[in-house]
C-alpha cells in the first residue's frame, strides 16, 4: 500500500501531529481541502499517491478462461465462494489482477465490482500491477529474519535494484522477477526460506539466493528444495485456481526434507514407536440417551 | 505418604517420540493412496461407518482429543454443539491456514500424509452429519495444495468420496480451497468469511460456526492436525489414546522446533513433553550457546524465559506457567537474540495483518510497530516502554478477535520478563540492533 514511499513521507501522511496549528484550507493531512475533498465537496481518492488504481487493460477473457471459470463457480454451494479462485484466475490469464479482470469475476458472480476489487485489495497475493515472469517471495518474519531472511532481502534488492513488490525486467518477459518480502511461510524449521511462484527454497543464504535470482533473470529455472519444477507464476496462479494438471511430475515433487523427517528419523533410529493399537478397534460408545 | 504427594509421571513407559501422525512419513510416496492403504489407511474409515454419527461424537468426546490450532477447545464438545438436523446443511471447514510465526506442522503433514487428512475429514463429516466438506489451505505454498487437491482426486477415483461412499448410501463431496495470503483467515470465523467471498474479517460470536457459519448452517471449523488425528482415534479407541499425555490433554502432538537448535525439525511425542527433552531430541542448543527465550506456541502466546524448560507441554501445565500451548510452535532463541527486536519484528507482522476492522487492534498494532521501530533503532525513550505497555494493554480484550489480544500479549510478556533488556537499549547500555536502514519497509 505504500510501496516507494519513504519512512518519513508516510509518517507525514499517516500521522499528523495533532498539536499543529491547522492551517486554513488545508486538513490535518496536509492536503489542501479541494484535492482531499473534491470540487464538489464529495471525498475523493485520486490525490493519494500511495493508492494504487487498477489498471485499464481492455483484455477479452477467452472461452477457456469462462470455461474454467464456470467450473471454479461449480465447485461451491453459493457461486459467491468463488471469487477467490477467480482472482487466482484472472491472474493466471493477465499476470495480476486488472480493473477488466474484475469486472470479469464480478459479472460471473452477479455482485458489484466493488465488492471484488474489495476482496482483491484484502489479499496480499492478487496484485494490482504485473507480476514478473517469477515472484521471489522473502520471508522476513522473526525467525527467518534471525536467521538470515533480512539480509537475504536486503541482498536481492540490490541485485535486482527493485523494492517490494517491484519487478526487474519488464513484467511478462523471460527472466523477468518481481520481488517480495512476505509474513511467515510456516517454514520456520527451513529458515531462512523463500519461495519462488509458491515452491519453497529451504535454507538460504545470500549466496545461495543471489545465485538463484540471477539464474532466474538468465532465463533458468533452478529446482525448488520441496515442490515441483518451476514454471512461471502465471501457471502458478491456474494451480491456486484449482486447475492441476495431474501430471505426476507434480505431484510427485520431493517434499521430505531432513527436518520435516527429523522426529520420525530419530524415531526409526532408536527404535522408538507409539504403544501398538489394539488388533481390533474397540466397541463403540453407546449411543447417548435422548433428553 | 510419598504417594500422596508424588505428581503422576507423565507418559511413563512411553518412548521418547511417538509417532502416530507422523509414522508414515518416512514411506516411499507416503502421499499416494496405494501408500496409504498398505500402511492400513482407510481401516478407520471402514469402522467409523459401521457406528452411528452419535456414536463417533461420544467417542470423541471421550478421548479428550482438543483442537491443534491454537485454541485447544475439546473437539468432540465442538461437534456436540451442532444444533439438531434442521433444514440447513451442515459443513465442516478444516483450517489449513497455518501462518501464526513459528507454526509450521501443517503444511508438511498435508504434503506428507494428505489422505491422512482426507480420511479425517470423511469421518467426521460422517459425524457430524456433513456432506460438503473444505479444506481452506493458506495460498502462499503451492504444494501442499497440489498434495492435498491429488489425494481428494484419488479418495474419489477410489469410492472413498462422492455417492454412496463404500456402499453405505453416504455422500460427500470435499473441495480443497487455496487462500491468498491473509494471516487473519486462520481465525475460523474471519476464514468463513474469506470462504464465503467476502473480505477475511472475523465476525461477532455468538452465533459460533457451530450455530451459524458457512452461509449462516451449522459448521464445524477444526485445525489440519487435529481432523488428522481422528482416524487413529478410531483405530485405537479412547484406552489407547489417552495413554499419551494427561487427563486433560491426552494424545500426542507435532512438536515444531525452530532457531538455535542443532537440529530443528518436527518431532511427534506424547503432550506433557518438556522443552528440555526436545532440545535434548534435537542434539542441544546450536553450537552451545544457552537459550534466552523461547514462545511454547506461536508468536500471539507470552514468552517464555529459560526458567521454564521443564514445564510440560500440556495445555493446562503451560497455562498454569503463564503462557499458552497455542500450536506447540516452539521457535528457540540464543543468548545472541534481542528480545526487543523479535518483539519489533512481530509486532511489524501483527500491523501488517491486521484487518482492520476494529479499532483497537488497527490502531493499536501501527503505534506498536512504530514504537518498537524507535526503540530498536536507538531512538527510544524510558517512556516508550510505558507507552507500549499502555498501548497493549488498551488492546488486549478490547479487540474484536484473537488478532489483537495475540499482538499486544508478545509486547506484554515480552516487556514484563525482560524489561531490562527494553531499559538497556533505551539508555544506551546496549547498542541499538538495528540502524534506519536496516528496517524493512512496511508492506
Amino acid at each position: 500500500m505504500t510501496r516507494g514511499m519513504t519512512e518519513s513521507a508516510k509518517t507525514a501522511v499517516h500521522y499528523p501531529d495533532p498539536n499543529a496549528a491547522m492551517v486554513a484550507g488545508q486538513t490535518s493531512f496536509g492536503a489542501t481541502t479541494t484535492a482531499f475533498w473534491g470540487e464538489g465537496g464529495r471525498p475523493t481518492l485520486e490525490h493519494r499517491a500511495d493508492v494504487p488504481q487498477y489498471r485499464v487493460t481492455g483484455v477479452t477473457f477467452d472461452d477457456d478462461v469462462r470455461a474454467k471459470a464456470a467450473e471454479v463457480i461449480a465447485r461451491y454451494p453459493h457461486k459467491r465462494s468463488a471469487v477467490m479462485p477467480l482472482l487466482h484466475l484472472v491472474q493466471s490469464f493477465e499476470g495480476f489482477v486488472s480493473k477488466d479482470g474484475i469486472a470479469f469475476v464480478a459479472g460471473l458472480l452477479d455482485v458489484q465490482e466493488s465488492e471484488v476489487s474489495g476482496v482483491s485489495t484484502f489479499y496480499n497475493m492478487y496484485k494490482r500491477e504485473p507480476v514478473g515472469e517469477h515472484i521471489v517471495s522473502v520471508c522476513t518474519n522473526t525467525m527467518c529474519a534471525a536467521l538470515g531472511g533480512d539480509a537475504i532481502y536486503q541482498a536481492l534488492r540490490s541485485e535486482l535494484g527493485v523494492d517490494h513488490e517491484q519487478t526487474a525486467g519488464e513484467p511478462g518477459t523471460p527472466g523477468s522477477v518481481t520481488l517480495e518480502h512476505v509474513e511467515c511461510l510456516a517454514c520456520c524449521d527451513h529458515g531462512p526460506v523463500l519461495t519462488v511462484n509458491y515452491e519453497i527454497f529451504d535454507n538460504q543464504t545470500v549466496q545461495s539466493a543471489v545465485e538463484l535470482v540471477q539464474a532466474l533473470r538468465r532465463g533458468e529455472r533452478p529446482h525448488p528444495t520441496r515442490g515441483a519444477a518451476l514454471t512461471d507464476f502465471r501457471h502458478a496462479e491456474l494451480e491456486l485456481a484449482g486447475f492441476l494438471d495431474d501430471d505426476a511430475a507434480e505431484v510427485d515433487a520431493p517434499s521430505a526434507s531432513p527436518q520435516s523427517l527429523r522426529g520420525a528419523q530419530l524415531a526409526s533410529e532408536r527404535g522408538w514407536t507409539a504403544p501398538a493399537m489394539p488388533e481390533v478397534p474397540p466397541a463403540f460408545p453407546p449411543l447417548p440417551e435422548k433428553k | 505418604m510419598a504417594d500422596d504427594t508424588t505428581p503422576p509421571q507423565i507418559n511413563a513407559g512411553l518412548d521418547p517420540l511417538t509417532p502416530v501422525l507422523t509414522r508414515s512419513w518416512l514411506s516411499p510416496r507416503s502421499w499416494r493412496r496405494d501408500t496409504y492403504e498398505q500402511l492400513g489407511g482407510y481401516g478407520a474409515l471402514r469402522t467409523a461407518i459401521t457406528a452411528q454419527p452419535e456414536q463417533l461424537v461420544e467417542l470423541m468426546k471421550s478421548s479428550g482429543l482438543r483442537g491443534r490450532g491454537g485454541a485447544g477447545f475439546p473437539t468432540g464438545l465442538k461437534w456436540s454443539f451442532l444444533p439438531p438436523l434442521g433444514a440447513k446443511p451442515r459443513y465442516l471447514v478444516v483450517n489449513g491456514d497455518e501462518s501464526e510465526p513459528g507454526t509450521c506442522k501443517d503444511i508438511p503433514l498435508m504434503m506428507a500424509d494428505p489422505h491422512l487428512l482426507v480420511e479425517g475429514c470423511i469421518i467426521t463429516s460422517y459425524a457430524i452429519r456433513s456432506h460438503y466438506c473444505v479444506i481452506y489451505i493458506r495460498g502462499e505454498l503451492i504444494h501442499p495444495i497440489r498434495r492435498v487437491r491429488s489425494a481428494v482426486k484419488e479418495a474419489y477415483a477410489a469410492g472413498y468420496l462422492g455417492k454412496n461412499i463404500l456402499g453405505t448410501g453416504y455422500d460427500l463431496d470435499i473441495v480443497g480451497h487455496a487462500g491468498a495470503g491473509a494471516y487473519i483467515c486462520g481465525e475460523e470465523t474471519a476464514l468463513l468469511s474469506s470462504l464465503e467471498g467476502y473480505r477475511g474479517q472475523p465476525r461477532l460470536k455468538p452465533p459460533f460456526p457451530a450455530v451459524e457459519g458457512l452461509y449462516a448452517a451449522p459448521t464445524v471449523v477444526n485445525n489440519v492436525e487435529t481432523i488428522a488425528s481422528v482416524p487413529s482415534i478410531i483405530s485405537g479407541g479412547v484406552d489407547w489414546y489417552r495413554r499419551f499425555g494427561t487427563d486433560k490433554s491426552p494424545g500426542t502432538k507435532i512438536f515444531s522446533l525452530s532457531g538455535h537448535v542443532e537440529r530443528p525439525g518436527q518431532y511427534e511425542a506424547p503432550l506433557g513433553t518438556t522443552l528440555r527433552q526436545l532440545i535434548d531430541l534435537a542434539g542441544g542448543m546450536k553450537d552451545g550457546i544457552p537459550i534466552k527465550f523461547w514462545t511454547p506456541g506461536g508468536s500471539s502466546v507470552p514468552l517464555f524465559g529459560d526458567d521454564k524448560l521443564d514445564v510440560p507441554l500440556t495445555y493446562d501445565d503451560v497455562a498454569a506457567a503463564g503462557s499458552l500451548l497455542g500450536t506447540t510452535a516452539l521457535q528457540v532463541f540464543n543468548q545472541t537474540a534481542s528480545v526487543p527486536w523479535a518483539v519489533a519484528r512481530w509486532a511489524d507482522f501483527y500491523r501488517h495483518e491486521s484487518c482492520g476492522k476494529c479499532a483497537p487492534c488497527r490502531e493499536g498494532t501501527a503505534w506498536m510497530s512504530k514504537t518498537l521501530r524507535r526503540i530498536i533503532t536507538g531512538r527510544g525513550t524510558l517512556e516508550d516502554i510505558d507507552t507500549l505497555e499502555d498501548t497493549a494493554y488498551n488492546i488486549f480484550g478490547r479487540a474484536f478477535c484473537a488478532l489483537g489480544d495475540g499482538a499486544a500479549t508478545s509486547v506484554s510478556s515480552a516487556i514484563q520478563r525482560f524489561r531490562q533488556e527494553f531499559v538497556d537499549m533505551v539508555t544506551g547500555v546496549t547498542p541499538a540492533p538495528s540502524t534506519q536502514a536496516d528496517l524493512i519497509e512496511m508492506h
